[in-house]
């Protein structure tokens, strides 16, 4: 790094505390309002007078009744099922585009974004009849299936950049060396390929994860309800009552999981964005 | 290790375009085989091909006693060693170099015992447990090499393996290479586009262009007897310089010079004239009483002390060949894809003694025995087409004598599998 000047230096720090105010402003209004009771929600104060859990509380009172938990694990299930599926078969399809020449292969490209394309909104109209007659409306798979139609283009693409970049001699050396395509496969490729993995695996995991569209159609319980739709029939203490506290206090919660995950593989995924992005 | 046999082996890529041309070519056991050429020539085509990453379009590939053309490359029991090394980076040295036995399935401490008997022959024991990453690059063409020997394969296959090296670790490393294939005496393809490598390394060279198997010989050979003007102006640096000559009345004339034929060449008009850079000679040091030696003047352009040698490069008047001529002929010849082609300068490799002086005219001496006459219609060698055909033949011959017989043998065997090979996959009996 350079020295910068004193001027620079300022300039940098004002700009980037704005930057930061900005983007931490309403999640830390988002805390404080967890934290504030329900008759002191509605008391604009930035910092509660009274720090209270009461909110937190409410949310797993219950066990498995409680309004979070369930829908907190379906959350988790739905959405790492969904990544692990999309990312084993992604990194098929992408290996398999990286390194052959086979008919098709610019149409499954072009299929894998067409499908991403399309706004969820227009899908879920028909896939919520289609469910219902399949039995699939409010379970699991009902849920994972859509979700992988845009988790498999995500971690299609971005692993495709990621193989191309590994030298193919390195498997030809594999081959020579007496490995098959599937060892070439997994004991070379997949380990120097593995920071577009994690890359693909948590790009797909927080799509899945803050799904709310297919998630409110497409369930009807807490058999297969997620965090974000859930969050929708949050009731208040009375009906007349809305219930800030506890909404603020859940959306608090769905986010722990999304920065245990981006806090474990950090550097991975900047290594991996910015490989991906100089070369892809 | 085994002998390696190329019996009409053709590359043609899906666009008709053929990138190895019906290669015959036969590297005995043990053998250290050089490919050389120019850069799109179809050696490392071949190579790939002989390891079996290449699909082999036609013809018969054979490795040992048996055809591979249908082997995939780890049922061919070959090392190869890349041109960009392909150590995997995220293994040690160690691990990099184990990584073909562990897939054999041969015991760790056998493992062990394998890679650390090579990585003393490399001198590599500091840095086992590091990642290529960490290593320079004449260590990790070492690794590479490593990873290569403790197979103890059929045959090493080398694909430009120095060509990353800077010009002195390269020297050393070719040193190093040339002594590893002497001690393990492992039948070895080689590789490379620097002529100078070809010399040094190989027990025979194989120089190709354009897909086309041009002379397989001993180095010695090669320079003193090129089949073609392809390969007398690739082989040696600084190159052959080549003039428009022409042989009437049993004389040949040059553009500085006239002198008698030389035996056994016909009156065939207009040749093409090789000489050698270090067969010429400042007239003050030209050998005593040497019958074919012929001085000339000519006007000196550039002098290059090299210290131990002079390179001096001069140029010549009038010829009654004109020089776009010998262009044209050069370019259908080939000789433009050599080093030395459309320069329209000649060099001479003088005594460091010599006194001659940038810009002005001096005296020069060249030996008149050593003149490489080429027809200038087909670039092929004049002379050898007579009776030094025959001597350099026999040398060849020599060379393969071992596997010729091993060629009648297999021959006598197995003509029904041989053809069976040939029928493309899948054709009805």
């Amino acid at each position: 790094m350079t020295r910068q000047s004193p001027r620079a230096r300022l300039a940098w720090t004002v700009g980037l505390s704005v930057v930061v105010v900005y983007a931490m402003v309403p999640v830390l209004w988002l805390m404080s309002l967890s934290l504030k009771s329900p008759d002191s929600v509605a008391d604009k104060k930035v910092i509660p007078e009274n720090i209270s859990f009461e909110n937190y509380e409410a949310l797993f009172a219950g066990g498995l009744d409680s309004p979070l938990l369930r829908p907190l694990i379906n959350s988790i299930v739905i959405a790492l099922t969904a990544t692990v599926i999309a990312v084993t078969l992604a990194s098929f399809t992408a290996y398999a585009i990286a390194r052959l020449d086979f008919p098709g292969k610019g149409l499954i490209l072009a299929g894998a974004l067409a499908i991403a394309m399309f706004p969820p909104i227009s899908v879920v109209g028909p896939l919520f009849d289609m469910w219902r007659t399949l039995g699939l409306y409010d379970t699991y798979v009902g849920l994972i299936i859509p979700y992988l139609t845009f988790a498999l283009p995500l971690a299609i693409y971005t692993l495709v950049a990621f193989f191309r970049e590994i030298p193919w001699e390195l498997e030809q050396a594999a081959q020579v060396d007496g490995a098959t395509p599937w060892q070439a496969f997994r004991k070379i490729i997949l380990p120097l390929a593995a920071p577009g993995v994690f890359t693909a695996a948590i790009l797909v995991f927080i799509f899945a994860w803050n799904d709310f569209v297919f998630a409110i159609t497409l369930t009807s319980s807490d058999s297969a309800r997620t965090v974000p739709a859930a969050l929708a029939f949050f009731t208040g203490e009375s009906q007349f009552t809305a219930p800030v506290g506890a909404i603020a206090a859940a959306a608090v919660l769905v986010t722990i999981p999304i920065i245990i995950f981006v806090l474990i593989f950090q550097r991975r995924i900047v290594a991996g964005l910015t490989a991906g992005a100089v070369k892809g | 290790m085994a002998e390696i046999k190329l019996r009409d082996v053709t590359k043609r890529y899906a666009d008709g375009t053929e990138a190895v041309k019906k290669m015959n070519l036969d590297i005995a056991d043990g053998e250290f085989m050089i490919l050389v050429g120019p850069s799109g020539c179809g050696k490392s085509t071949a190579l790939r091909m002989i390891a079996g990453l290449e699909d082999i379009s036609d013809g018969e590939l054979s490795i040992g006693d048996k055809v591979v053309n249908n082997l995939s490359p780890r049922d061919r029991d070959i090392a190869m060693v890349f041109q960009n090394y392909a150590l995997y980076p995220h293994m040690t040295v160690r691990e990099n170099m184990g990584f073909a036995l562990k897939l054999a399935k041969v015991a760790p401490e056998e493992i062990k015992k394998k890679v650390e008997n090579a990585s003393a022959i490399l001198d590599l024991d500091d840095h086992l447990d590091r990642k290529p990453s960490n290593l320079s690059g004449g260590q990790r063409q070492r690794v590479a090499m490593g990873r290569a020997i403790v197979r103890d394969p059929q045959a090493f296959l080398m694909d430009e393996p120095l060509s990353n090296l800077d010009a002195k670790l390269r020297v050393q490393m070719r040193t190093e290479v040339s002594r590893l294939q002497k001690d393990l005496s492992t039948t070895t393809v080689y590789v490379t586009h620097d002529q100078t490598e070809a010399m040094t390394l190989g027990d025979r060279v194989a120089v190709m262009r354009s897909g086309v198997l041009q002379q397989v010989s001993t180095p010695r050979n090669l320079y003193n007897d090129p089949v073609n003007i392809f390969v007398a102006g690739f082989i040696g640096s600084p190159a052959m310089n080549f003039f428009s000559g022409k042989i009437a009345d049993g004389k040949l004339t040059l553009p500085f010079a006239e002198l008698p034929a030389p035996e056994g060449v016909e009156d065939v008009g207009d040749v093409i004239v090789g000489i050698r850079p270090e067969d010429f000679e400042d007239a003050r040091f030209a050998p005593d009483g040497h019958a074919d030696g012929m001085e000339f003047e000519a006007p000196i352009e550039v002098v290059e002390s090299m210290g131990s040698e002079i390179y001096v490069h001069f140029s010549y008047e009038g010829g009654e060949v004109s020089s776009d001529e010998l262009a044209e002929l050069a370019r259908d010849s080939g000789i433009a894809e050599t080093p030395s082609g459309g320069e329209g300068r000649s060099v001479a490799r003088l005594n460091p003694e010599s006194e001659i002086v940038e810009g002005q005219k001096a005296k020069l001496w060249f030996d008149g025995a050593k003149l490489h006459l080429f027809n200038p219609a087909d670039g092929t060698n004049l002379r050898q087409n007579k009776e030094e055909q025959a001597a350099a033949a026999a040398a060849t011959e020599e060379a393969i004598e071992v596997e010729a017989e091993v060629d009648a043998r297999a021959d006598e065997e197995d003509p029904p599998a041989r053809r069976r090979a040939l029928d493309p996959p899948g054709a009805p009996e």
